[in-house]
């Protein structure tokens, strides 16, 4: 099912909002009803105040014709926003390649990196997958779940062990046997939490002293997330160096606008999407489908 | 962005500071930051709205605060404002007169329900019950595990078996019936509201259970989607309360009062760190002050009124000292009582007053006596004790619910007080008497 389907539901609110200020030209009400939808869409109070700014400017420069042009425009400036950033998953120069997978609690980095796996599978690669999060009880028979649904090879440390020896571990073995790629898993923090931020930092240290290359640091973000995640993307980017985010449970009535504000502010790309519960439910990243599935009539 | 509403707010407050009654244009003034505060947090848009319009109502017209400037009044509105609507009415847990009690836990994937589980049942262990955890989650991998991993912390039993969900949890709740554990906590698999067929599967759970207690659990993180699912979960489930996960973050947490504000459901639970022992219930006070996340601005708010109350009893052990004091500044006293402690106000600023009467301990009761009679007076009555008579004695006792003689011994001993205040004031060590005075100053002491 394409994300734009399975992002039907979502959009009609959004959309009912919007529409609702149709044929009035745009008056106050219109304005309203555009900052109502970017708001429940989660971008934020300040994101949206840059957003609708800069579609006023826009507005007035250029005669945009009622209420119908003015939610062309504003998906027009939304996509400008997300255009040009490099949202492929990057492979590095030198083999093994390393993707750390991190986030807060819950957020689906384990089901993420299970999906990852299949894919990169299913691609030909060989893959080794990093029980990096060895705090939370049975995370390690989750990812080995995982492993067996997918073939790939699962590298565990003791309970509660020092997970970046785990990643180190895995980087190891995937360089002893020529794999291609070490998909690691972390444990879930609250980045307000110095201690487990400190033991992340180690974690992306030493994954990148052995052999290989960490391509990607993804962030999992939740899409139910609300203004919460722009302070997640700032404190794992000063942590670990995040190059992306995965987003995740898109197939809620949750639009997953504080990704567009992750982005926006912050300049880290949206990488990939997580719509479902199969291995097939992760996707690539399209920003026109996103913007359009926020505000299609 | 957070950082700056704060500051915005000070700007805001300060431009209203010296103004009298409150007017439409000044307090909209302040609620324009309040909303962005509100939205900031991530409380839903149309709570916000709602709650907007209740204080805009409130706060327009409000009598002047002799304490607070009009701007920290508004502010001082909205938290109190928070405060009702995030507490109310606590739910208190009961058990069923035929054990198991049930307890039913749904939730969102990610919320936390399998580590809210652990912890709810180690929470029941603590008030003496026998709980038993069923990990009805058969569709993430390893669930069942780390509910089996958790109990075994916390010293619970867990039961599961593979197969149906819905049958796991009947022979869950079977089996904790012939074990004689009289509480069961059913965790079950995350969904999402608009699945239907999920919840369907969760809606017959709840009918092979006949659980006493739904709870939804709710991240601290959750955005606008807060609504809906707070609104799908009680209209399929009929949720009993909230546990309201992940607050050991810096998640403003404004989820909160939307999921209270749809529901009508209290929050029971708030779960506050990784340990299973962080988990308690849920002070609406402290969470209020955080969605506003106006920390300073409460603080400023709450050192006026301290200061004000220092000062009015300042003036009034000064008053008090030239025998100028009256029934209406001892009401005062009493209304204040019980923050500030027996009539420490007044005493602990007379220079002579004796510890003894200082420490004097004085009984609820004695001051709700007491204050029944005073505010049965008229003003002229409070100002000028001489001139309650005979019949208006009666009619005091009548409209207090007292007698004739403790509004008599009201009276003398005020009196007296005063008297006996007044010459120690004017610097002869009275503290005999005064001690005589206030020894009996109560009815019915």
């Amino acid at each position: 099912m394409a994300l734009r389907d399975r992002l039907g539901r979502a959009r009609a609110a959004v959309s009912g909002a919007v529409a609702g200020a149709l044929g009035r030209g745009i008056d106050d009400a219109a304005w309203e009803a555009v900052e109502e939808a970017l708001l429940r869409a989660d971008l934020g109070v300040a994101t949206t105040g840059r957003v609708l700014g800069a579609l006023r400017r826009k507005v007035e420069a250029r005669e945009v014709d009622g209420s119908a042009g003015l939610v062309a425009a504003l998906r027009e400036e939304m996509a400008g926003h997300l255009a040009g950033a490099e949202r492929a998953m990057r492979m590095g120069a030198v083999a093994p390649s390393i993707w750390l997978v991190v986030g807060v609690n819950g957020a689906g980095k384990t089901t993420t990196i299970g999906k990852l796996a299949a894919q990169q599978v299913a691609a030909g690669r060989s893959v080794v997958l990093a029980a990096g999060d060895t705090f939370r009880a049975a995370a390690g028979e989750q990812l080995a779940e995982w492993a067996r649904r997918t073939g790939a090879d699962l590298v565990r440390g003791a309970d509660g062990g020092d997970p970046s020896a785990v990643v180190f571990d895995a980087v190891q073995r995937a360089a002893a046997r020529g794999a291609d790629l070490v998909i690691a898993d972390t444990a879930g923090r609250l980045q307000s939490n110095a201690n487990l931020m400190e033991e992340l930092r180690k974690v992306r240290r030493v994954a990148g002293k052995g052999p290989g290359e960490v391509a990607e640091v993804l962030l999992v973000i939740d899409a139910t997330t609300g203004q919460n995640g722009l302070v997640q993307a700032r404190e794992f980017a000063e942590a670990a160096g995040v190059t992306g985010v995965a987003l995740t449970k898109l197939d809620g009535s949750a639009k997953g606008g504080i990704a567009f504000a992750i982005e926006s502010e912050l300049g880290i790309p949206i990488k990939v999407v997580g719509t479902g519960e199969q291995v097939d439910d992760l996707v690539a990243f399209d920003p026109a489908e996103f913007v359009a599935a926020l505000f299609d009539e | 962005m957070f950082e700056s509403i704060s500051g915005r707010l000070g700007t805001a407050l300060a431009r209203l500071r010296g103004r009298g009654r409150l007017s439409e244009a000044d307090v909209d003034e302040v609620l324009g930051d309040i909303r962005t505060a509100l939205l900031e947090a991530d409380v839903s848009t149309e709570v916000v709205r709602a709650v907007v319009a209740r204080i805009r109502s409130r706060a327009i017209g409000a009598a002047p605060s002799p304490a607070l400037d009009p701007g920290q009044q508004v502010v001082k509105i909205v938290r109190d404002e928070l405060v009702a609507l995030l507490g109310g009415e606590t739910l208190a847990i009961r058990y069923a007169s035929k054990p198991p009690t049930v307890v039913l836990m749904a939730g969102l994937q990610g919320s936390g329900k399998t580590t809210s589980s652990a912890k709810l049942a180690a929470w029941f262990r603590a008030q003496g019950r026998n709980p038993m955890l069923v990990g009805a989650d058969l569709q993430r991998p390893a669930a069942v595990e780390q509910l089996q991993v958790l109990g075994e912390s916390v010293g619970v039993p867990v039961f599961s078996q593979p197969g149906d969900p819905v049958e796991t949890a009947r022979a869950g709740v079977e089996r904790a019936r012939s074990l004689g554990r009289d509480v069961v906590i059913v965790d079950t698999a995350g969904r999402l509201a608009i699945d239907e067929e999920l919840m369907r599967q969760v809606r017959d759970i709840s009918a092979a259970t006949s659980p006493m207690y739904t709870f939804l659990v709710v991240d601290a993180m959750t955005g606008q989607d807060a609504v809906q699912v707070a609104r799908a979960f009680d209209e399929s489930l009929a949720i009993s309360g909230v546990i309201l996960t992940k607050l050991d973050g810096d998640a403003r947490g404004g989820a909160a009062l939307s999921v209270k504000e749809v529901t009508g459901k209290p929050i029971a639970f708030a779960a506050t760190g990784e340990k299973v022992d962080a988990f308690e219930q849920f002070h609406p006070d402290r969470m209020a002050g955080r969605i506003l996340g106006m920390g300073d601005v409460l603080t400023l708010i709450e050192q006026a009124e301290r200061t004000f109350e220092r000062g009015q009893a300042e003036e009034a052990a000064a008053r008090l000292m030239e025998g100028r004091f009256t029934l209406d500044d001892f009401l005062e006293q009493l209304q204040q009582l019980k923050k500030m402690g027996p009539l420490s106000g007044v005493l602990g600023m007379l220079p002579n007053a004796p510890k003894e009467v200082k420490d004097a301990a004085v009984s609820d009761a004695m001051v709700a006596s007491a204050e029944a009679i005073i505010r049965s007076m008229t003003p002229a009555e409070r100002a000028a004790p001489e001139i309650i008579d005979a019949s208006r004695r009666q009619r005091i006792a009548r409209g207090s619910g007292t007698q004739v003689q403790d509004v008599n011994r009201l009276v003398k001993q005020f009196t007296e007080m005063r008297k006996m205040m007044k010459r120690m004031g004017g610097g002869k060590k009275g503290a005999r008497g005064l001690d005589q005075a206030l020894g009996g100053w109560m009815p019915g002491r």
